[in-house]
This record gives C-alpha cells, sequence and structure tokens, in this order.
C-alpha cells in the first residue's frame, strides 16, 4: 500500500503542477484529466469505492470533457501573455503562505500520528446508498434540485442569441 | 500503513498549486481548472479523514460529504463553462485583465 501511495501520489502530483503550468490549453486540460485519475486511484487505496469510482465517472469522464469542449469553443483564445512579474511573485508567495498553514495544522495536530487501515472488502456502497437514503435523504433532494436548475441555467447561458435578422423573420412569419 | 498525516500533506500541496495557479494565470479557463483542483485536494482530505474515522467508530460520512461536494462541483463546472462561452461569444477574449466590468 505504501508504494501505490507514493507512485499515485508522485503521478498526481506531477499531473497538477502541469496541468498548471503547460502552455498550451488543451495539454493542460488532459493534465489534469491524469491529475483526477491520480486522485480517483488514492481514493480506491483508501477504501472508499463509491467516491473512487464517482471521481472517475464524474471528474475524468464528464468534468474534464466539459473543460476539453469549452476550451475547443473558445478556440484563439489562448492568452499567451505572461503575467506581469508582481503578479507571479504575490502569486507564490501566497500560495507558499497556505501551504505553510496547511502543513503546520496537519503536523502539529494528534491526526499525524494516526495510521489509515487496510481496506477489508465490504458492501460499503450499499451503506452509503441507505445512508443517503435516510439519514441525509433531505439534502439529496436538494442538492437534486440544484443541480437541475444549474444545468437548465447552463443551458439558457450558453444558448446563441438570435441575430436581430432571424428575430424579425420569425415574428413576421 | 500510510499515515493520515501524508494524504493531508498531499492534499494541502494540491491545494498550494491551485491557489498559486488561480493568482498567477491570466486565462479563465486556466483558473476555472485550478479551482477543480482545489475541490480535489479538499475530497481527498475529506476520503482521508473518513478512512480515520471508520476506524474508530465505523462512521463514513466524509465520503457522503465528498458525494455532495462533487454534486455542486459538477454544477459549477456546467455553469461556470457557460457563463466562459457567454463571455468568449460577446468579448472574443478570455483574459481576466480584459473582463473587469464590475471591478471598481
Amino acid at each position: 500500500m505504501t508504494v501505490s501511495f507514493v507512485l499515485l501520489a508522485l503521478l498526481t502530483l506531477s499531473a497538477a503542477v502541469a496541468a498548471m503550468s503547460m502552455p498550451r490549453l488543451i495539454h493542460c486540460a488532459l493534465a489534469l484529466a491524469v491529475a483526477f485519475t491520480g486522485l480517483g486511484g488514492i481514493f480506491l487505496n483508501l477504501g472508499a469505492e463509491f467516491v473512487g469510482l464517482a471521481q472517475l465517472l464524474v471528474y475524468v469522464g464528464a468534468v474534464a470533457i466539459l473543460i476539453v469542449f469549452a476550451i475547443l469553443l473558445t478556440r484563439g483564445s489562448e492568452v499567451s501573455m505572461r503575467p506581469g512579474a508582481r503578479s507571479a511573485i504575490s502569486g507564490t508567495v501566497i500560495a507558499l503562505a497556505v501551504f505553510a498553514v496547511l502543513a503546520h495544522a496537519v503536523l502539529t495536530s494528534g491526526v499525524s500520528r494516526m495510521a489509515t487501515t487496510a481496506v477489508t472488502p465490504s458492501n460499503r456502497v450499499q451503506e452509503i446508498g441507505v445512508t443517503l437514503l435516510q439519514q441525509y435523504v433531505l439534502p439529496l433532494e436538494v442538492i437534486a434540485l440544484l443541480l437541475t436548475a444549474a444545468l437548465i441555467g447552463a443551458v439558457i447561458l450558453a444558448w446563441r442569441e438570435k441575430s436581430p435578422a432571424a428575430q424579425e423573420g420569425a415574428e413576421t412569419r | 500503513m500510510v499515515p493520515v498525516s501524508y494524504y493531508l500533506i498531499l492534499s494541502a500541496i494540491l491545494f498550494s498549486i491551485g491557489v498559486g495557479a488561480f493568482l498567477i494565470k491570466r486565462n479563465i479557463i486556466t483558473i476555472f481548472m485550478s479551482i477543480e483542483l482545489m475541490l480535489n485536494a479538499v475530497n481527498l482530505s475529506f476520503v482521508a479523514f473518513a478512512n480515520y474515522w471508520n476506524q474508530i467508530n465505523h462512521q463514513f460520512s466524509g465520503q457522503i460529504f465528498v458525494f455532495f461536494v462533487m454534486v455542486v462541483a459538477a454544477a459549477e463546472a456546467a455553469v461556470g463553462l457557460a457563463i466562459i462561452i457567454a463571455l468568449f461569444r460577446t468579448r472574443k477574449t478570455l483574459n481576466v485583465d480584459q473582463v473587469d466590468l464590475m471591478k471598481l
């Protein structure tokens, strides 16, 4: 398990760095898909079958493809302009500060001494389904409504507006 | 066995990469991808804590929370990319420095 963790962590980290630093957008999106896959592997490693497979389906299967589609639909928008030196320096400093705070919080808490357990086969997916539909049924319904509203809103936002000529033609008909 | 803190540190590194790219990059799509990366980093710490918590009292609320985070992230992805496409159609640019209508 240790070896698989190291391999998956290295894969995920290098893919994430590549996704954030490659010059071409489409390469960034594909590297991001690799990072999502590595994270899905880590989830499976931690014994979260449901979440790991949902990660593969939702992120690698849907979100990454959606990003690729958005990149292809906005062709010619490559912002190749280098960021200003001040922006790069302050961004790096803020990122390092965030990491320092998070690492300090993790390393000084009691959690850092606990080890993860080995994965034992179980019907965990069934338990998750039962819990979702009993204890968390109201959040589930609310989030279903949210997802429906968001998808309808996305369609309306991305809808190509009719040109004035086409609209006049529709009115006179 | 791998300590939980390794997973949490990995999650912190991924989150920091996301924060850095969010602040440095000028393209909206790259900024959007860094947001997705940050959401995934948080999911990783949720799953690590779910595993840790599972040893103590056989709870797995962390995984259920990750499910909800994923649904919200999917909704955010759909709306965000629709906004990006609409923006590109009207502005012909995706540089955040040129999309500053709501800036004071």
